[in-house]
């Protein structure tokens, strides 16, 4: 039997994640690395309130925006009002606000939302999504309308000295409530209502011959999961300044889906990976390219063909591996695969980089890559880059059926060791 | 001696088909009892009716005296009736131990706490290893369901079902699919587990039933055609005729 009463690898798992959120700004410096890492945490504590409800309790919503959004108008108005000086409340207890908002509006529409599962649930969730959306427009009073209502976070005393008017004071508000957040959601797992989430999305049946109303379970559970969402939603509100209907809208809701999904919905980790590449494709790629939302649907669409389990799932597979002291085998089918794929990217990324000057008025076809020039107007690039696009994909074939072979040979060995 | 389970008149239809016309029958409280019937009589939709998966047409269902026609699922297992499935109906992605906690929870009187942590509930615990030893899986205890043999999946189905420790016991063909000797098991480990409770079973197997049953119910078409000890059963000429005769019949032609 089993027994540990000091988990060992859970406490270098979290403490390190406190370290990685301390040190982070000091790894990354820049104004424009700081940006991103703050999106990141607010972007972490979303996309794990939204696993809440598809990772843990199977509810799949075209919603969750509504839940973070609304927190986050609240919470522009609370401290605007703090700005008049109508009442005082330290700027750090703020995400409470938007937490509490979140989690009144999980009560009023998870009321709703949560009387049916599966397809049922997702489309009621997405009616509410589009709801909500059109009230922005129905009542600028509270919304602001179109141009949104803005703020200023810097307010009343300085609490402890933090005025959160500098960029690093706001990216550790970020960082210490996401930290807060990731602990309590974490904890929630572990709780009866935690497991009867994933016995309710496993077996909504049997879950309720063993006791339990399902209908309370998935409430319940959005109800937690909306108060995080509000948590986010407030603290992206502390950051922008600004609310708008972008803060509810189905966008952001396909967002943390994309998000969470890319991270990997089975594992309690999965979305903080999927928050941080989605903030690296929406923040830094953006700033490069404008085929950047491309870019993510195709890899969005590849995860869930190739990788349904997210990149969670992918780094999670080498463990056994690595632990059999396997991995060696692995090095050299892995590295052609990377090189192929990074062929497949440079024959992928040239082609579209051209579609896109073709089909933008008055943008110079002339791309320049490594020092060379070429005119997308031309034929002789097309032939080119289709060329090594094609090679790409050849030779990635080759490589991924020689790791699936090697792939394939350690697992039997693994599983041939394991049997009694 | 008081009634664990009453039926009175009891009628579903399905549509305009009626599966169940007007079963009224009484369950001992503490007693085992069997109900057999040729296919298709409505022995599963009988105990979907009183486990509150379907709802009656027409008709009372009482359980300890105390009218349940109708309470969904979970308000009837809270009042101490708990089923298994005839096809197993367990979390096949949790381990053994998981799956019978599940079972536990509730009654343990944990509900939806979102501020206990699962992990130190000793009582829980406790009571789980204590199923897990009597159905046999205690060596299986963290093995995903998913991966047990067809005869521990039926035995971890029962004990996700006596986990919450109900005082009626509804099994739906706990030997379906099974070897003999793992049908003998099976008769010990259900003889066992409801000393002191009441059960009722549907079974199939005919060495079962007249094994295990303090008393017999003969469902015919949707309805009753006898019931009583097992001897008295087995003399009944109507019995033989409907049900049992056809049967010996069946084995003698093939």
């Amino acid at each position: 039997m089993k027994y540990a009463p000091l988990n060992l690898g859970r406490w270098i798992l979290w403490s390190g994640a406190a370290l990685v959120f301390l040190i982070a700004p000091h790894l990354f410096s820049g104004g424009f690395a700081l940006t991103m890492l703050t999106q990141m945490g607010t972007l972490i504590l979303f996309a794990l309130s939204y696993n809440m409800l598809l990772g843990q309790g199977g509810m799949l919503s075209f919603g969750h925006a509504v839940y973070s959004g609304l927190g986050a108008y609240v919470t522009v108005h609370v401290l605007n009002l703090m700005g008049k000086g109508s009442f005082y409340l330290p700027v750090p207890l703020l995400p409470l606000v938007g937490g509490l908002a979140g989690l009144f509006f999980g009560v009023l529409f998870g009321y709703v939302t949560t009387k049916r599962a599966g397809t049922t649930f997702a489309l009621i969730s997405l009616g509410i999504g589009e709801m909500v959306f059109a009230c922005v427009r129905m009542f600028p009073g509270f919304f602001g309308g179109e141009a949104g209502v803005s703020t200023n976070r810097v307010v009343g005393q300085p609490f402890l000295g933090l005025t959160f008017g500098p960029a690093i004071q706001v990216y550790y508000l970020v960082a210490v409530w996401c930290f807060l957040g990731m602990a309590a959601m974490f904890a929630l797992t572990q709780t009866p209502l935690g497991r009867m989430a994933n016995a309710v999305r496993d077996n909504p049946e049997r879950a309720e011959f063993v006791g339990y109303n399902t209908q309370h379970v998935r409430f319940l559970q959005l109800v937690l999961s909306s108060f995080f969402a509000g948590v986010s939603g407030a603290l992206s509100c502390i950051n922008f300044e600004i609310v708008s209907e972008e803060n509810v809208s189905a966008i952001r809701s396909g967002g943390v889906l994309l998000a969470t999904f890319i991270g990997g919905v089975p594992f309690f980790f999965g979305p903080v990976l999927g928050a941080i590449v989605f903030v690296f494709f929406v923040v830094a790629l953006s700033g490069f390219t404008k085929a950047w939302l491309l870019y993510l649907g195709l890899f969005f669409v590849l995860m869930v063909v190739y990788a349904p389990g997210g990149i969670a799932s992918l780094i999670l597979m080498q463990f056994p591996v690595i632990r059999a002291g396997r991995w060696r085998e692995l090095l050299v089918p892995y590295a052609l695969a990377a090189l192929a794929g990074l062929v497949v990217l440079a024959g992928l990324i040239g082609l579209v980089e051209m579609v896109y000057r073709l089909s933008e008025q008055g943008a110079s076809t002339v791309l320049t890559v490594l020092g060379v020039s070429f005119d997308a107007r031309s034929a002789p690039p097309w032939i080119v880059l289709g060329a090594v696009l094609a090679a790409g994909l050849a030779a990635l074939r080759a490589a991924m059926r020689l790791v699936g072979e090697r792939w394939g040979t350690i697992q039997l060995d693994l599983q041939a060791k394991a049997a009694p | 001696m008081k009634n664990a389970i009453e039926l009175q008149e009891v009628h579903k239809s399905f549509g305009t088909t009626k599966i169940i016309h007007g079963v009224s029958l009484d369950i001992r409280d503490g007693e085992r009892h069997a109900i057999i019937g040729p296919n298709g009589a409505g022995k599963s939709t009988l105990f979907n009716l009183i486990s509150g998966r379907y709802e009656v047409s027409a008709g009372r269902i009482l359980l300890h005296g105390a009218d349940i026609t109708n309470l969904r699922p979970f308000e009837i297992n809270r009042q101490g009736l708990s089923r298994s499935f005839q096809v197993t109906n367990i979390f096949h992605h949790m381990t053994v131990f998981e799956n019978i906690r599940c079972g536990v929870l509730w009654s343990a009187g944990y509900r939806y706490s979102f501020w206990h942590r699962v992990g130190g509930l000793k009582d829980v615990k406790l009571r789980a290893e204590e199923v897990m030893e009597r159905i046999g899986l205690a060596k299986r205890r963290n093995l995903p369901a998913g991966t047990l043999t067809y005869a521990e999946q039926r035995a971890l189905e029962i004990g996700v079902t006596i986990a919450g420790g109900a005082s009626v016991i509804l099994l739906d063909e706990p030997t379906s699919g099974m070897s003999r000797t793992e049908t003998a098991q099976v008769v010990e480990l259900v003889r066992s587990i409801t000393q002191g409770k009441t059960l009722v079973m549907v079974e199939h197997d005919m060495g079962v039933v007249f094994g295990l049953a303090d008393r017999i119910s003969v469902l015919v078409y949707g309805e009753v055609l006898a019931t009583g000890a097992p001897e008295e059963i087995r003399a009944n000429p109507a019995v033989q005729e409907a049900y049992l005769g056809a049967l010996h019949k069946e084995t003698a032609d093939a």
